[in-house]
């Protein structure tokens, strides 16, 4: 029997507010244990939350962006539920009204465009953070640090329309670039920042009910969260061939093991206990919150690749590489504004600079080759000054030092020659060396113009303008 | 609404209790009472009044993203039972 896999995700992002959501502690990473935490996030008897207004605009952008209907009306809810990470014994969080609803996502895989449907966008606070003890003394401990606590978390949830992880991993990347063009959340998937857990259920193709599902946590990379979906697509299809049947339970993924675990412990039945928090008005989005969240919106990846692919007339894969951040992408933008040059300046972005900021670890942010002097050096190479090799030795100069292309040119001597006189030197050198294959070369073998070429551009260290070799060269072999 | 034995046993296991078996026939029958005292206002003709569990008017008022002293160093931890590392401390728990 053939089978088909049905996911859906939940991303949890938090959002890059200087203060807590329901407080003014500081969202600081990395600062001591405990350092920032009041009474309101510490859960103290009596402290009253007061929601920060700048995550809610965060929150109504991120639901625009995926064209969900930004509800007017949304109203806070305590979950409860005991964990030592929650000092309040419940967490604020949205639930049967939430801030955002019925979004789509476009995304793109070889199998073609597909649109992915978002459920919700709501509103909650995060938990603070487990520390586990090692060691003799603190290894029968854990400690707690509520410094994460109560900081802003936006949790975006799909549609089960997903069939592949393939699909899911391109949803996430998806999601994600929305989220680093918007600059509401850094997206860092290590730190924990942008964080996802997959429902999945298998189910034979053209069957319309759900298989029992299982929850996935744990998979804090694109490529564990394939490989954690990939396996448990086979691990429920082996069950049910097997005549078992798939448990509905929490599973982790182990990524040292490449497999998914069933979480240990006894998995009670959620119970909740969902009740509106009485500590909060419903939150009420205004007209115009909406409209200023609305313009304030940049252009988005899907639309910017389009873009590309239409204005610069540059290939899919390359404009889905350049439009990969919102930072590349105008740096690209900006290079090709000076060149007149979209596929030259696409090369050398994503090959040259892209290369080098990769071997550096570095971001295009803090690219030394700013995208006016990388347009300079493409611009020499298109006059003809400097050939391609000789421009990718100069981008190596420029990038070490941060200099000008037409300086480092003019330094080191680099100038393409463009003089036949100097030229014909070099080539006179180069035929009476090779008497023989000229005398081959003048019975036919005309491959061997090729190998002059060469010998030319070794006797100039490259710098030859290799039009004018050519040229010369068939003038005087013909003679 | 009727409250049960079994309903109390799964709150009170909810909420981490151990009750005796008196306590549990206790709760049920005062969880029963309260429960039925407040069904009372069900008999109010409420057909036309939109469902709201909080004073009308507008909504949630809003704060400036701008940081706050927070609590200092000491008094954070007054109160914890245990404490250790700048943290609270707490039995291991087992992911």
């Amino acid at each position: 029997m053939k089978y088909e896999a049905v996911i859906g995700l939940e991303i949890h992002s938090q959002l890059l507010t200087n203060t807590k959501i329901f407080c003014g502690c500081s969202t600081r990473f990395g600062a001591a244990p405990n350092s920032q935490v009041c009474p309101v996030c510490l859960g103290l008897p009596g402290a009253l939350p007061v929601l920060n207004g700048k995550a809610v605009e965060f929150a109504v952008e991120m639901g625009l962006a995926v064209e969900c209907t930004i509800n007017r009306e949304s109203v806070f809810a305590r979950k409860n539920y005991f964990y030592p990470d929650l000092p309040k014994g419940y967490q604020i969080s949205q639930y049967d009204k939430p801030l955002a609803e019925h979004g789509t996502l476009q995304i793109e895989t070889d199998d073609g465009r597909r649109n992915i449907g978002v459920t919700r966008i709501h509103m909650e606070e995060d938990a603070g953070k487990l520390i586990h003890g090692e060691g003799a003394e603190d290894g029968g401990h854990s400690f707690v640090d509520l410094n994460r606590a109560c900081t802003p978390l936006i949790e975006i949830v799909s549609e089960p329309d997903m069939r592949t992880p393939e699909e899911a991993v391109a949803y996430l990347k998806g999601m994600r670039d929305i989220i680093l063009y918007l600059g509401i959340s850094d997206g860092n998937m290590e730190e924990g920042s942008f964080r996802c857990d997959a429902n999945i259920s298998i189910r034979p193709v053209g069957q319309t009910t759900l298989g029992t599902k299982a929850e996935l946590k744990n998979m804090n990379s694109f490529k564990f969260i394939k490989d954690g979906l990939a396996y448990e697509i086979e691990r429920q299809i082996d069950l049910i061939e097997g005549g078992g049947h798939v448990v509905q339970e929490t599973r982790l993924f182990d990524s040292a093991r490449g497999i998914t675990l069933a979480m240990r412990g006894k998995e009670e039945a959620h119970d909740y206990r969902y009740f509106p928090e009485p500590d909060l008005k419903p939150l009420v989005i205004t007209e115009e919150l909406i409209e200023r969240a609305r313009k304030s919106l940049p252009e988005l990846p899907v639309a910017k690749k389009e873009r590309f692919i239409k204005e610069y007339e540059i290939p899919t894969y390359d404009a889905g590489v350049l439009i990969s951040s919102r930072v590349l992408a105008e740096y690209y933008e900006a290079v090709v504004k000076a060149t007149a040059e979209a596929k030259l300046s696409s090369n050398w972005v994503m090959g040259e600079v892209l290369r080098a900021l990769k071997e550096d670890n570095r971001e295009i942010g803090e690219c030394p080759v700013s995208a006016h002097n990388l347009a300079e050096l493409i611009l020499m190479v298109k006059k003809g000054i400097i050939s391609n090799t000789i421009a990718k030795e100069v981008f190596a100069e420029m990038y070490k030092t941060g200099g000008k292309a037409h300086e480092i040119v003019s330094k080191k001597g680099l100038s393409q020659i463009s003089d036949e006189s100097a030229l014909v030197a070099v080539i006179d050198e180069v035929l009476s060396k090779n008497a023989d294959s000229v005398e081959r070369y003048k019975a036919g073998e005309q491959k061997l113009l090729g190998f002059f070429v060469g010998q030319v551009m070794k006797g100039t260290k490259g710098q030859a303008n290799p039009g004018l070799v050519n040229k010369l060269l068939k003038e005087r072999l013909k003679g | 609404m009727k409250i049960d034995t079994k309903d109390v046993l799964h709150i009170a296991d909810l909420a981490r209790l151990a009750l005796t078996e008196e306590e549990t026939a206790l709760y049920t029958e005062q969880m029963c009472n309260i429960l039925s005292y407040v069904d009372k206002l069900s008999a109010l003709d409420t057909k036309d009044i939109t469902a709201s569990h909080q004073e009308a008017s507008e909504g949630a008022a809003l704060r400036e993203d701008v940081v706050a002293p927070s609590l200092e160093g000491e008094k954070v931890l007054q109160n914890a039972p245990e404490k250790a590392n700048k943290c609270f401390r707490v039995p291991r728990i087992i992911e």
